[in-house]
């Protein structure tokens, strides 16, 4: 009996099955395969990035995320917040304390004024976090705290955008998807999710900022600071967790050839084979 | 199971014996997982499985705990209260990251616990009732991993929540009531989050019920073993400790080493980038897709696209993703074989492989977008799920020749038995 059921459930799924199967084939012989404007165009190769951070031993370079803050500061921060980020963790990357109570400082923070209850504006104190950023422009800037991970790709993904907008947009490309035409204070980028991004080139042009430590800062050098700069807001846990890692993994590995040995050790003369 | 030669427990100490009269505390865990519980010999590295399970169901206990005293379960602060883990509380980064991983690892093991039943008819008489329980340990174990997913309140969390319930709304005349009491409101919101992380507390004590009860049920028959042969005399079995706590011991070193590369040096490789950016249920993101766990079953629910006699697309796809997994339940009355163990059924063998890489394609297929052609691949795929439980093992298991079987356990180890020679020799 359970058995007759159960090949009658078993074929009326196989039915209805056929059934969307069928229509679906009719419908595809007509349509053909789905040919969107992301497929064909959008840029999935992203652009090679090495940051000391990469791999199993890899440990922050500490010069170059300070860089990547100087890009963020000088040119992201007036469109992007960083809304995790507080300024007492800017201590790891080699700030001491009076300057990272001088960059805090800088930032009009509103807070709870602690005497009388009132939100208040208030100079920012290392225990702030970043505050919002208002923007009034075109589009809506992601808050960067999370951004390399929140995108496929990461770091390498954020510096193929910052350095990826193109003036042009393929002829081939307008020819098959004219919808795709890039729209006014919209910009070409094959890096981006659907080409057309609503952010202006942000690292137009060299030296937009200047680096205290004297390096040149190129279009290209900034771009790969400030990617590596957002890994670290992203995981400021990476160095502990990959050193960590390293000998916990280490032990384990040791313990469990340990548990090996005593295990055929108690099998040996048990296995007959 | 406690067979005639299985050993007795004998207190070594007068305060053992006064407390094993009193509770008999050390009896049970002796006659449980210690000398006095015998397991056939020949068990391959596929029951290592079952221990596995366990040990991820405590790391998810102990790590998500303590998560729970950190976390803040309100629509205002969740996604921030699992930033201030990985930031700011000592360790957070490991907790967490040791979670998510952990909730994969756990999913990992019990496929292939699972797989392994499939394989090895370890659901057939006299072990029925452990595959029940176990198939409704792994629905509490989906609902969990659902839920826990919608803590963090990113947008994948958002917006798997609006799927999933979304699915009640399918069933005719109750269902948008159904989903609006599910939710706590008509989208998911605060009053969801809450009952969420309630429930997500609350569901991994009463899988670890049911884990006492399926290892209760398992210790009436024993293990079964890759020849599916019973045990017959005492030189088919071993005891428990020190054999398998040692063979246990050392495959959880193994998988420790694994789980920890994930957890520090890959600990977003299974996850969805989307879930680091804050839920915005004014914005659906490109594609919805759920955790690598879930990919088979959502496979299944979107390979249903037509309306088919009277029933609405929707529908049949929930309840074939249902059906998925209640079949299961009905494994052990549809396999009639009387055989266990694959490795004498040549014919249902070849079946079971075709199901596996059936469900790796699901699987596949799960993750990539619905769209053509990806659409007709899953409907074959699915048609071939259903046909494999619902029609291939029933007629199958009726049909097919089995290979002869060894005597008994320690035939298959030793290539004889004396045992054996005794009986051929009386009769
Ligand atoms: C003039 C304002 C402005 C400045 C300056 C700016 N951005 Fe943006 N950014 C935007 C806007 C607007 C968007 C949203 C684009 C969209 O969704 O179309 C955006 C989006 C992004 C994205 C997300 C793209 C995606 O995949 O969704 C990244 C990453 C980013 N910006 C990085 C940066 C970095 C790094 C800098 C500094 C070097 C920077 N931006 C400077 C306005 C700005
Ligand atoms: C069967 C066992 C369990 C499974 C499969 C499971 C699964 C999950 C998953 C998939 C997540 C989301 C991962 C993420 O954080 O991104 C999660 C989060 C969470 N879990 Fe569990 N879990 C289990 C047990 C528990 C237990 C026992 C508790 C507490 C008593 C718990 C508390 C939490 C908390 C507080 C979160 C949210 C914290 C955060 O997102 O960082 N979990 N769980």
């Amino acid at each position: 009996m359970i058995r007759i059921i159960s090949i009658l459930t078993g074929l009326f799924f196989t039915a209805a099955l056929l059934w969307s199967l069928t229509l679906d084939t009719i419908q595809l012989s007509k349509d053909g395969l789905p040919h969107t404007v992301e497929k064909a165009y959008v840029n999935h190769h992203l652009k090679d990035l090495k940051l000391k951070s990469d791999g199993i031993f890899g440990k922050f370079d500490k010069a170059q995320l300070k860089r990547g803050f100087e890009v963020y500061q000088g040119v992201c921060a007036s469109c992007h917040s960083m809304g995790q980020v507080s300024y007492r963790s800017l201590a790891a990357l080699g700030y001491s304390e009076t300057e990272v109570k001088a960059i805090a400082a800088k930032a009009t923070v509103s807070a709870k004024d602690p005497l009388t209850g009132e939100i208040k504006d208030r100079p920012g104190q290392p225990s702030d976090k970043f505050p919002k950023v208002i923007y009034a422009g075109v589009g809506n800037p992601p808050d960067l705290s999370l951004i390399t991970k929140a995108r496929h790709g990461g770091a390498a993904y954020v510096y193929s955008l910052l350095t990826g907008y193109e003036a042009q947009q393929p002829a081939a490309l307008l020819k098959e998807f004219p919808d795709a035409k890039t729209g006014e204070n919209m910009h070409y980028n094959p890096y981006f999710a659907n080409l057309n991004i609503a952010m202006a080139p942000p690292l137009a042009s060299d030296d937009l900022v200047t680096y205290t430590d004297g390096t040149k800062a190129t279009k290209d050098q900034m771009a790969q600071d400030v990617a590596a700069f957002l890994v670290w807001t992203a995981e400021p846990e990476l160095e502990q967790r990959h050193q960590t890692g390293l000998w916990w993994v280490l032990f384990m590995l040791f313990a469990t050839v340990l548990g090996y040995m005593s295990y055929r050790n108690i099998w040996a003369e048990k296995k007959g084979h | 199971m406690s067979f005639p030669w299985s050993k007795q427990y004998t207190p070594s100490h007068p305060v053992m014996t006064w407390l094993d009269e009193k509770l008999p505390l050390p009896r049970l865990v002796y006659n449980a997982v210690g000398g006095g519980y015998e397991v056939p010999r020949n068990l391959n590295y596929f029951w290592n499985f079952g221990f596995l399970a366990g040990f991820c169901l405590v790391i998810q206990i102990v790590t998500g705990v303590i998560l729970a005293m950190h976390y803040g379960g309100d629509t205002s602060v969740a996604f921030n209260s699992t930033e201030h883990i990985m930031r700011d509380v000592n360790w957070g980064w490991m907790l967490r990251y040791g979670h998510a991983n952990g909730a994969a690892a756990f999913f990992a093991v019990i496929y292939l616990h699972i797989f392994r039943g499939f394989y090895y008819g370890s659901y057939k008489a006299p072990r029925e009732m452990i595959w029940l329980l176990g198939v409704v340990i792994f629905l509490l174990m989906m609902a969990t991993a659902f839920m826990g997913y919608v803590l963090p309140w990113g947008q994948m969390s958002y917006w798997a929540a609006q799927v999933i319930t979304g699915l009640f709304s399918s069933i005719p005349l109750v269902g948008d009531p159904l989903r609006e009491w599910l939710l706590g409101g008509f989208a998911p919101g605060n009053a969801t989050l809450n009952r969420f992380f309630s429930l997500h507390f609350l569901l991994p004590f009463v899988i670890l019920g049911v884990v006492i009860l399926h290892i209760w049920s398992l210790h009436i028959p024993g293990s079964s073993n890759p020849t599916g042969v019973e045990v017959k005399s005492e030189s088919d079995t071993v005891p428990f400790h020190p054999y398998y706590t040692a063979k246990d011991g050392w495959t959880v070193g193994l998988f420790m080493v694994i789980y920890s590369l994930f957890v520090f040096y890959m600990p977003n490789a299974l996850g969805h980038p989307d879930n680091y950016i804050p839920a915005n249920p004014m914005q659906t993101p490109a594609h919805i897709v759920p955790e690598w766990y879930f990919w088979p079953f959502y496979a299944i629910l979107r390979s249903f696209t037509q309306n088919f006699l009277i029933f609405d697309a929707k529908l049949l796809g929930v309840l074939a993703m249902f059906a998925a997994i209640l079949v299961w339940f009905f494994l052990p009355w549809l396999d009639k074989s009387p055989v266990r163990s694959a490795t004498y059924r040549p014919l249902y063998r070849k079946f079971f492989w075709l199901l596996v890489v059936d469900v790796l394609i699901l699987g596949y297929l799960g993750k990539a977008p619905a769209e053509q052609p990806y659409v007709l691949i899953s409907q074959l795929a699915t048609m071939y799920y259903f046909l494999h439980f619902l029609v291939i093992v029933p007629i199958v298991s009726s049909i097919e020749r089995p290979d002869p079987l060894p005597f008994s356990i320690t035939e298959s180890v030793l290539g004889s038995d004396g045992a054996a020679k005794l009986t051929t020799t009386k009769s």
